[in-house]
């Protein structure tokens, strides 16, 4: 069998598209969860990195999980709510105000990671902690399940519970009842005693606590550090991975699930002879062609330019 | 007075919010620095302590200018085209590959430069076709297309110069240097300032023209203004979608092979050098306005050679530039910023106005 064959087909090579997801199937939800609200978060980016930021200097200055966990949710909150308040109340453009805070975010980490690690590329220098692997024992009797699946990062565990969670808000909630009917006509809901700003604002709010998981994920699972920009343009594929499933759980799983096996290709087509550029774009190529397949199936009942 | 904030309000508005931004990266500079007071100076006069970093300003100003107009075009449609990042990239790479490969033909200095610009405004151009026609076509976001397109064009660019234009002699992954005669000239003596500047400002003039007083260019603000008032005047929305896109992209594809021409002479950059994202900067804080665009890329460059020397000679990292570009652009966005001032003043004078009619008649 062709080795390039054997390694894709591997459980190792499933357990890394798991492992790769993970960072986008957190902010993923994050923005699906805006989309379905009808604002469109973008600065996903600037939320991860800050979260992931946060986590990493509370655990190296505290030695304590919980409270980097909860320090990291708070700063990833934080930026969704100033977004949040900005958008909603001062009236300004979100998606320019999203470009604005991931610029903000990637400053203030870089600058504040010199400040705390005399750094301005990695905190290798802070002795931060990771968030533990775990073994699920249910698993160990199922062959592929076990290997693909046991051994990964609770967090890997906790967006599987996220994406059930988001089934749950907006399916059975009141708030999730409420987001959906202001996303699909604000002033319908606002009719019947909605308020359309506040919905808006606790979709934000859950959207950076997504965000923030992920963050956190990268940092302290993913790799067990922070690095400048290390979210990588993730918060932005979160978007392609969203649209393509509707915002829905199950479709915002599976596009997160196939920008996984997308990088998690990409590693291992490195190994052959082709150009890693050229194999460093393929993930961003399928997000074009998937969008474009997803748009032109959609756009047939809608008028071009309108949002 | 009162008649005086009404007509300049926005401006005021704008200036209100740069002052905030930069009262806070005061703040910030008081709380981390151990010698404050010598950051401030640094900072805020150190552009101008000397001929160089005042070549500086302008150096810098040049590439972040022709992004800063290759954003407004679509942003003038309501279009979110920012593919600058990789229409700058990939035409910088692409026209330097043109550049050195007719390089044997031994072409007349002037017309080298000028088609060697032309290649590369026209990689930009179609490069940025692609998410103004899926947008216009299929309606694929842009927002997520030409962020994609970004990603994409940094890897082509790279494998382009890599596996074909290396400069293997060099310790590091660059291209071959350019013939000199295709140079973009360094004018002022000392300095890195370079022709490119002035194609930069009169690009700005033309595409200020071009936006406000042509035919296309009134279409495009219209669509811009408001879609479905210019589609049922008849305006072909399909057209400017994707017309603007192709004419941003032409400009951040000249800017691109400006900086390769005039200042490093050769295509030396490994990882993206973010010129778009600050075009895109420069573009919402001068309100997508060519003119107003070439004050607010001086005044970044300007804030950014002095995030430099703070970086050189204190204890505060650059990186406090990025906080206060955001503060200013979240400022001048939000709408609703200052507007209970605009409001109560727009009252009281409507209302002075009323008595003055009423003992008139």
């Amino acid at each position: 069998m062709n080795p390039v064959l054997r390694s894709i087909l591997s459980t190792s090579f499933l357990f890394s598209i798991i492992r790769v997801t993970t960072p986008i199937l957190f902010p993923a939800l994050g923005v699906a969860i805006t989309a379905l609200s009808g604002s469109l978060n973008i600065a996903l980016e600037g939320i991860m990195l800050v979260a992931a930021f946060t986590g990493v200097v509370v655990s190296a200055f505290t030695n304590n999980l919980l409270l980097a966990l909860l320090f990291g949710i708070l700063s990833g909150v934080g930026i969704a709510a100033l977004l949040g308040y900005f958008h909603l109340k001062l009236k300004a453009d979100i998606i320019i105000a999203g470009i604005a805070l991931n610029l903000f975010a990637s400053g203030i980490t870089v600058f504040l990671l010199y400040i705390f690690a005399h750094d301005k590329g990695v905190s290798s220098s802070l002795k931060s902690l990771v968030f533990p692997n775990v073994q699920i024992s249910l698993f160990k009797k199922i062959p592929i399940l076990n290997s693909t699946l046991n051994g990964q990062n609770i967090l890997v565990y906790v967006s599987f519970l996220a994406v059930i969670a988001y089934y749950i808000i907006i399916y059975y909630t009141p708030l999730g009842l409420r987001i959906r009917a202001v996303g699909q006509n604000p002033d319908a809901a606002s009719s019947v005693g909605i308020n359309v700003a506040r919905t808006k604002m606790y979709a934000l709010l859950l959207s950076g606590l997504f965000g923030a998981f992920g963050g956190l994920y990268l940092s302290m699972g993913y790799v067990s550090w922070f690095a400048r920009d290390m979210t990588a343009g993730r918060g932005f594929i979160a978007i392609a991975a969203s649209s393509i499933g509707g915002n829905l759980p199950l479709g915002t799983f599976l596009g997160s699930l196939l920008f996984g096996i997308a990088y998690a290709l990409t590693n291992f087509l490195a190994s052959i002879n082709v150009p890693s550029e050229i194999i460093q774009s393929i993930p961003y190529i399928v997000t074009v062609v998937v969008l474009t397949i997803y748009s032109a199936q959609t756009s047939k009942k809608k008028e071009v330019g309108e949002e | 007075m009162e008649k005086f904030i009404l007509k300049y309000f926005n401006l005021i508005r704008t200036i209100i919010a740069i002052l905030i931004g930069v009262a806070i990266s005061i703040f910030i500079i008081f709380f981390v620095s151990k010698n404050a007071l010598g950051s401030l100076k640094y900072f805020f006069l150190g552009p101008f302590l000397s001929k160089s970093r005042l070549g500086n300003i302008f150096e810098s100003a040049t590439p972040i200018l022709f992004c800063g107009i290759a954003a407004a075009i679509p942003f003038q449609a309501s279009q979110f085209n920012i593919g600058q990042e990789g229409a700058f990239f990939l035409s910088a790479a692409i026209g330097t590959g043109f550049a050195l490969s007719v390089s044997s033909i031994k072409l007349p200095g002037f017309i080298y430069v000028i088609l060697t610009l032309l290649a590369a405004g026209i990689v930009g151009a179609l490069w940025s076709f692609i998410p103004g026609f899926l947008k216009a076509k299929w309606k694929v976001n842009i927002i997520v297309s030409s962020l994609m397109s970004n990603y994409i064009a940094y890897f082509i660019g790279l494998y382009i110069i890599n596996y074909h234009f290396r400069d293997k002699s060099a310790g590091f992954l660059t291209s071959y240097r350019l013939p000199e005669s295709d140079w973009l000239k360094q004018f002022i003596p000392g300095t890195r300032v370079h022709i490119g500047v002035l194609i930069a400002i009169a690009c700005a003039f033309i595409v200020y023209y071009f936006l406000y007083y042509t035919k296309l260019g009134y279409e495009i603000r219209m669509v811009g203004f408001n879609f479905h008032f210019a589609k049922y005047s008849g305006i072909d929305v399909f057209k400017v979608i994707v017309l603007s896109s192709i004419i941003g992209g032409f400009f951040a594809g000249i800017g691109g092979m400006s900086e390769v021409m005039g200042i490093h002479r050769r295509f030396l950059w490994q990882i993206s050098p973010g010129y778009g994202w600050d075009g895109i900067v420069v573009a919402i804080i001068g309100k997508n306005n060519p003119l107003l665009i070439i004050f607010v890329s001086l005044f970044l460059a300007y804030l950014r050679t002095g995030g430099q020397v703070l970086n050189l000679l204190s204890d505060v990292p650059y990186e406090i530039v990025s906080v206060i570009e955001s503060v200013i652009i979240l400022l001048i966005t939000a709408e609703a910023f200052l507007e209970n001032i605009k409001y109560r003043i727009t009252v009281k004078e409507a209302e002075r106005k009323e008595i003055i009619d009423e003992s008139s008649s």
